[in-house]
C-alpha cells in the first residue's frame, strides 16, 4: 500500500486536533502546561498519529471494508517531526466466511524512529465478473 | 514474589473488572465530521460533501475511522475510570488503542457509548500495570457500531 509522508507536525495541527477531537489536555497545546507537567514542549496526541495512520488504509480501500485497526503507542511525536505512515499486507486469513487481509502498520519519523506499531484487518473484496 | 520495583504504586483493584460507567450520548453532526476530517488531513469528499457521499452509496457524511474518539471525550470527565484506579491521570500513559468495527457511523446518527473496565494485568513482576477500558458504541437503532479498547499503563 502506498506510504503516507506527512508535513512536519505543527503547533497549529495540535491545536486544531484538540478542538476537533475534544481532547483538551493542555500538554498538547499549551507550552506552559507542558512544562509544568515536566515536558520541555507540547507534543502530539497519540490519537492524532493513529488517525494519520488510518488515512493510509482509507486511501487504499473503502472504509467500510475496514474491520479492525489497532496500534501500540511506542514513542512521543514532537513538534516539527516528519512522519511516514506505512502499511503492508502480511497474510490473508479466512475468518467467518470472509477473506480477511491482515496488515502490519508502522509510523516512524524521517530518521526511522518508530512512533506507532499497529495492525489492521480488511475484508478482501472479490471483483465480480463484468456483465 | 513482587520485585522491589513494584513497591512504588499500589496494585490496581481487580474487583473493578467488569465495572461499567453511565452511557455518553453523542449526536453526530456533519459539522463535527468536517472539522475532524479537516483537522486530520482527510481530503476525500465523503467526509465533507453530502451529495458526493450519497453518490458513493452513503446516506450522509461518513465518520472517519477514529472519529469515535470524539464521543469518549464528550463528557465533563472523559476518564471516569481513572478515579477508581486511585492514580492521578498524569501518571498514566496511553499504551495502545484498538477499534473493532461492526457498522458505519454517519452524520445524523446518535451514538451511545458505554465504558467498562475490561481487564487488568501486570508485566515485569508488577513494575508495569495495565488497565484495558472497553468502550461499546451503539447507534440510535441500538445497533452495535464499534468496540474500542484503550489500554493505559502505570509505570512504577
Amino acid at each position: 500500500m502506498p506510504e503516507l509522508t506527512l508535513e512536519p507536525i505543527s503547533r497549529t495541527t495540535l491545536a486544531l486536533y484538540a478542538g476537533a477531537s475534544g481532547d483538551h489536555n493542555p500538554v498538547h497545546i499549551d507550552i506552559d502546561a507542558a512544562k509544568e507537567a515536566g515536558f520541555s514542549d507540547v507534543f502530539a496526541q497519540g490519537m492524532l498519529i493513529m488517525t494519520y495512520l488510518g488515512r493510509v488504509l482509507t486511501n487504499a480501500v473503502p472504509q467500510l471494508d475496514l474491520r479492525e485497526f489497532g496500534v501500540q503507542f511506542v514513542a512521543i511525536t514532537h513538534v516539527h517531526e516528519r512522519l511516514i505512515c506505512c502499511a503492508r499486507v502480511e497474510s490473508v486469513e479466512p475468518i467467518a466466511g470472509e477473506d480477511i487481509l491482515i496488515l502490519g502498520l508502522e509510523v516512524s519519523n524521517h530518521v526511522g524512529e518508530i512512533k506507532l506499531k499497529g495492525d489492521a484487518k480488511i475484508v478482501r473484496q472479490h471483483v465480480a465478473n463484468s456483465e | 514474589m513482587k520485585s522491589i520495583l513494584s513497591m512504588g504504586n499500589p496494585m490496581f483493584d481487580k474487583r473493578l473488572i467488569g465495572k461499567k460507567y453511565p452511557p455518553v450520548i453523542f449526536p453526530v453532526d456533519a459539522g463535527r465530521i468536517r472539522f475532524f476530517a479537516k483537522a486530520t488531513g482527510q481530503t476525500d469528499p465523503i467526509y465533507f460533501d453530502e451529495k458526493k457521499a450519497q453518490q458513493r452509496g452513503h446516506p450522509a457524511l461518513l465518520a472517519p475511522p477514529t472519529f469515535l474518539t470524539v464521543v469518549g471525550m464528550a463528557q465533563d470527565d472523559p476518564f471516569p475510570h481513572v478515579a477508581d484506579l486511585n492514580v492521578p491521570l498524569s501518571k498514566l500513559l496511553y499504551a495502545s488503542q484498538r477499534y473493532c468495527y461492526h457498522a458505519p457511523v454517519y452524520a445524523g446518527d446518535t451514538i451511545s457509548l458505554v465504558s467498562e473496565i475490561n481487564d487488568m494485568f501486570d508485566k515485569k513482576d508488577g513494575a508495569l500495570q495495565f488497565c484495558v477500558i472497553k468502550q461499546s458504541c451503539t447507534n440510535q437503532d441500538e445497533r452495535l457500531v464499534a468496540e474500542l479498547y484503550g489500554t493505559l499503563v502505570l509505570p512504577s
